[in-house]
């Protein structure tokens, strides 16, 4: 297996590249949640926000990665070259599933629940932190997951703008037309995309409720 | 004036706009302690928005209620509604929440100590007949209806408010667990003292429980007055209602 022999012989490199490919999905996973959520939650407050919002969202989505990418190199203090502007175009990718979930999560829950909450006598405050985001959360997680699984592919191609990352393997293979190469990049990359698949999925079903 | 628990003055409600909606009109009546008062009517009289004038889930737009000798728009509403028990049909339990949690709910928010809340919820659960070592760590999904509307009257307890609010609390419960829990409900408000104010379509029910009965129709207090009353009554809305469970 050509393959194996690669990975043994460049031990120290891949081990590094599936580092700096963690990295790049999990600051950019984190920074679209700490955003992500509490604007969803904002839209929940304020539907008339929704369309403009989620629209924005949803355009930033259909902008092709790579020209993405592109278009941030130079923007002051978001791009430049290098993991900086990968994170940035990872949020803003990132943006859509977590904001969405977090919009439908809470605005799907039964309304009388809500209402008996409030009849005990529930502050908003107490509301969402004791029963909307518990009852959203599967939803809400629902989204983070696809984010994450996104993320991993799309970090794949962030090596374009030198954030490094299991693309490099990628991009030097196609560059040199070496199939191995490719799929040592493309190969942990997919089990990193399963595994964070798995893991997520395992911690959504904790939150089925009934 | 200390003598009423709960105080309706000329109360109306009206939702929407152009044209506005008179869902409530013009309701008076005064609830004391230990009294239940039922709310009879069809599906649509108003009776459901008059229990949520009293704790604020819906504002009036003229008239005053009050609780506890205040108005209630002098409260903020959280407080207000701490002050208040309120059962509902069925989905008023938190899904996520086990039944000790449920019935700790309220005192939890009212900041009290665990020990004081893990007692108070063995007591209420002994209280409405449901055995805690089997039901505390339950969570709602696990339970039958009637367990379930339990939970309810022991969580609308669990701060020992001097009224309850109880919007047909046995609504989706079969005909037996339903007649079960009449009973039992009736001797724990004889026991409790509390004012009551009840919620129901169901005119056996409401004679069974009420010691006054109010008869709703489009939006107006049309019948206000004892069971005895109430079954002599010629108004043609009670006698409609009487006919109906004959």
């Amino acid at each position: 297996m050509n393959l194996v022999r690669f990975y043994l012989d460049n031990s120290r490199e891949v081990v590094g590249l599936v580092g700096q490919h963690l990295l790049l999905v999990l600051m950019s996973t984190a920074i679209a949640v700490a955003i992500g959520v509490p604007l969803g939650i904002l839209l929940t407050r304020r539907p008339v926000w929704r369309g403009p919002v989620l629209g924005l969202a949803n355009l930033f989505q259909t902008i092709p990665s790579l020209a993405l990418f592109g278009f941030l190199i130079p923007l002051p203090f978001l791009g430049g070259i290098g993991a900086r502007t990968a994170i940035v175009a990872l949020v803003v990718y990132a943006l859509l599933p977590i904001v969405r979930n977090t919009y439908v999560g809470i605005s799907g829950i039964d309304p009388a629940v809500r209402e008996a909450a409030r009849g005990m006598g529930m502050t908003d405050g107490e509301l969402l932190r004791l029963v909307e985001l518990p009852l959203a959360a599967g939803v809400i997680l629902a989204g983070i997951r696809v984010a994450t699984v996104v993320g991993v592919g799309t970090a794949t191609i962030a090596a374009a703008i030198g954030a490094g990352g299991l693309g490099v393997y990628i991009f030097r293979g196609v560059a040199v037309v070496d199939n191995t190469l490719i799929l040592a990049g493309a190969v942990p990359a997919a089990l990193l995309a399963l595994g964070a698949d798995g893991l997520l999925g395992i911690l959504e079903r904790r939150f089925v409720w009934r | 004036m200390t003598a009423t628990v709960v105080e309706l003055r000329g109360v109306s409600c009206r939702l929407g706009t152009a044209p506005p909606r008179v869902i409530v009109h013009d309701v008076s009546f005064a609830v004391a302690p230990g009294e239940t008062l039922v709310l009879l009517g069809r599906s649509g009289s108003g009776k459901t928005t008059t229990l949520k004038l009293i704790n604020r889930l819906i504002d009036p737009s003229a008239g005053e209620v009050v609780v506890g000798g205040r108005p209630t728009g002098a409260v903020p509403p959280f407080r207000l509604r701490r002050g208040i028990g309120y059962v509902i049909q069925e989905v008023g339990l938190l899904p996520h929440l086990t039944v000790a949690e449920n019935i700790g709910l309220v005192p939890r928010l009212e900041g009290w100590a665990n020990q004081r809340i893990d007692a108070r919820v063995q007591e209420l659960l002994n209280l409405v007949g449901l055995a805690p070592e089997r039901f505390a760590q339950r969570r709602p999904h696990e339970l039958s209806g009637g367990q379930r509307q339990r939970v309810g009257v022991a969580r609308a307890l669990a701060v020992d408010p001097p009224l309850l609010l109880l919007d047909e609390p046995f609504g989706a419960l079969d005909p037996i667990t339903r007649a079960e829990l009449q009973r039992e409900f009736k001797g724990l408000s004889a026991r409790l003292g509390k004012a009551m104010v009840f919620v129901t379509h169901d005119v056996r029910e409401g004679l069974l429980l009420g010691n006054r009965i109010g008869m709703m129709q489009d939006g107006r207090l049309v019948f206000l007055g004892t069971p005895e009353e109430f079954r002599r009554s010629p108004h043609p809305e009670v006698r409609a209602f009487l006919e109906a469970a004959a």
